[in-house]
């Protein structure tokens, strides 16, 4: 009987710690920007400007930048991965459904680190060599659309980071939409087989309706991953305080500008008040995300 | 036997000396890094002093020694009077180095390109964007130049390097000075952004028309393309020890406070125009006296013992008479 309640105590205690933590960590963010949010007000969230000599900071720059990156990368990660699930349920041969699903896994597991090096060296220059010169003739010429594909091609910018992002989010999506995709009752699809539906029929009618809030939870979950990811953003985005109409053009996330600023700021200084009410930005435009993601996964279990 | 039992005597006598000295702990500059790290083996062999350094930024080693962490503090930029006042400090360079200007264009070969500040200052303003501009041309005579867009590009993380460089273009262009100014990061108007020395070299090599500034050791080291500089005296000189060295032997070191001497742009027809001295934060209240001794110990031997390997990671030594100073400066401070 002791036993019992000294174990049930331990486990309240467990429970009760990731809340203490986690306010914690929002309320020392919060604290810790004040001096910032004091200083600049709700100008904090739409000021451009970044300069450290003038002591003028402001958050828009990082917001867009991290906003921007994540969205490209969703809409690069989503087709793929719904392709991949899409392959792996319905179309693969039993025995090839293991090794690439195992491959799905693994590419979870990299390092960021290992995207970023990666990235730079290999990634960075076939952009900056054969994709955007090519982009740059081709749709840049096109009106209206055509200012999105310009400027020197570096290699890194917007468009290479959200490359890398979408890469490192494809195996969280795939992997939930593969999942959800195989809850779906065999007898749904077997009745609409039975009708005469085509295997993209059954897909569009039966499995995707069935799914469908999971699989936007899935990609929720993808993007709280894009906002947040430092290092290997920090090494192809080119990391500049402007916001540019070229997908090509440096940019910078609340994530990268941090790591990247940190060791240079001052205790007490005004820049790293700026730095830590930038964190507790990117806190709560997580926070949003995944509530977002829990509320959509939440219909589907209930229904 | 004979020779185990001696080879333990010395082993012993080894441990003895190190458990007596406690290792003295700095942190800051990761430009003066890789000296300090030599210096570091040295005087654990001459003098038995330990040093544990940490190379994690200028403004992460003054939060420290701020903070009273670490035996000393490591900065690029002089720290101001009044915040060594505040903050009960000593200060004091080390080692002086060259900040270098390398460059990636198509048929132009390392020291072949002449720049000069203002040129720098109006391709990082966003004045000058192509390297077959005029004003290039002229100050070129002969060399073939590409229509071919500059693509500079800086420092993203707080460096500094970037203070060093930012204070030249400074003192080169009042414009400069008044739309950007100099810091170990500023708001750049143009370029690209990358993190550390390592990722600037790595974006100049790979962009055509690429332009970026880096520490001379580690330019030297990766043998990248660099070029010539117009200095003060009017003359183009190439980034090498001789044109370090006539630089720093120009500094007038009698007009400043605290050493906080500035070395770019100094006189001379030899001396290269963009370089500082690094510097060293000391408490003048340190709670164990001692530790600070040993910092100064462990400087002095290696004023005295290493400005060899200063020269081998081609970083330039202090002039004998400003080392001097140094020691007059410490034994002013603490007394006894």
């Amino acid at each position: 009987m002791l036993g019992d309640k000294i174990f049930a105590g331990i486990a309240t205690a467990c429970g009760v710690l990731v809340l203490v933590i986690l306010s914690a960590i929002i309320i020392s963010l919060f604290v810790g920007g004040l001096p910032a949010f004091r200083a600049f007000g709700p100008g904090f969230l739409t000021n451009t400007d970044w300069d450290p000599v003038k002591q003028v900071y402001g958050a828009a720059v990082p917001i867009y930048g991290t906003l921007i990156t994540a969205v490209l990368a969703i809409l690069l990660a989503v087709p793929l991965a719904f392709g991949i699930a899409f392959y792996l349920t319905e179309l693969a041969p039993q025995w090839f459904r293991q090794p690439v699903g195992t491959a799905i896994e693994l590419l979870a597991a990299v390092p960021s680190i290992i995207y970023g090096m990666w990235g730079f060296f290999i990634i960075v220059p076939i952009m900056g060599d054969y994709v955007q010169p090519f982009l740059i003739d081709t749709l840049g010429e096109v009106p209206l659309i055509g200012a999105l594909f310009q400027g020197p091609a570096f290699g890194t910018g917007i468009l290479t980071s959200a490359l890398i992002l979408a890469i490192m989010i494809l195996p969280f999506i795939a992997a939930t939409m593969r999942d959800v995709f195989l809850t779906v009752p065999g007898v749904f699809k077997e009745s609409a087989y039975g009708v005469g539906c085509t295997t993209w029929e059954v897909m569009r009618s039966i499995v995707l309706p069935y799914t469908r809030a999971s699989v936007v939870g899935g990609v929720m979950l993808g993007l709280g991953r894009a906002l947040g990811e430092t290092m290997a953003v920090t090494f192809v985005i080119g990391n500049t305080n402007r916001i540019s109409t070229s997908l090509f053009g440096p940019g910078n996330t609340i994530a990268s500008i941090v790591a990247l600023e940190f060791p240079e700021s001052p205790a007490g200084s005004l820049k790293l008040s700026s730095l830590l009410a930038l964190g507790f930005l990117l806190f709560v435009i997580s926070f949003i995300v995944l509530a977002i993601s829990r509320f959509l996964l939440r219909t589907k279990v209930t229904k | 036997m004979k020779i185990a039992s001696t080879a333990l005597a010395i082993a012993l006598a080894g441990i003895s000396t190190a458990a007596l000295a406690q290792p003295i702990t700095g942190a800051g500059s990761s430009f003066a890094a890789p000296i300090y790290g030599k210096w570091g083996e040295a005087a654990a062999a001459a003098i038995g002093t330990k040093l544990n350094y940490q190379s994690i930024g200028s403004g992460a080693g003054i939060n420290q020694v701020n903070a009273r962490t670490v035996d000393f503090g490591a900065s690029d930029m002089p720290v101001k009077a009044e915040d060594l006042a505040a903050h009960k400090l000593m200060q004091f360079p080390t080692v002086i180095g060259g900040v270098v200007i390398i460059v990636n264009i198509p048929g132009v070969e390392p020291d072949q390109l002449k720049l000069s500040g203002e040129l720098l200052s109006e391709f990082y303003l966003g004045k000058i964007t192509k390297w077959n501009d005029a004003k290039i041309v002229e100050m070129n005579n002969g060399l073939k130049l590409p229509d071919l867009a500059i693509a500079p590009v800086y420092r993203a993380d707080g460096s500094g390097t970037t203070f060093v460089f930012t204070d030249y273009l400074s003192m080169l262009d009042p414009n400069w000075k008044s739309t950007v100014g100099s810091s170990t990061s500023v708001k750049w108007p143009v370029g690209n952004g990358a993190k550390g020395s390592e990722g600037v070299s790595a974006v100049v090599r790979q962009v055509k028309g690429g332009i970026g500034y880096a520490e001379s050791a580690y330019a030297a080291q990766n043998h990248l393309t660099t070029t010539q500089m117009r200095n003060k005296a009017g003359s183009f000189v190439k980034p090498n020890m001789e044109s370090f060295a006539a630089a720093a032997k120009f500094a007038d070191w009698s007009k400043v406070q605290n050493f906080a001497i500035d070395l770019n742009d100094q006189q001379g027809a030899a001396s290269w125009p963009i370089e500082s001295a690094t510097f060293v934060l000391l408490p003048t209240d340190a709670k164990d006296p001692a530790q600070t001794q040993a910092v100064i110990k462990f400087f002095d031997s290696s004023f005295k013992n290493g400005n060899k390997i200063a020269t081998d990671l081609l970083y330039v030594p202090l002039p004998e008479a400003i080392q001097n100073t140094i020691r007059a400066a410490w034994s002013a401070q603490y007394k006894g």
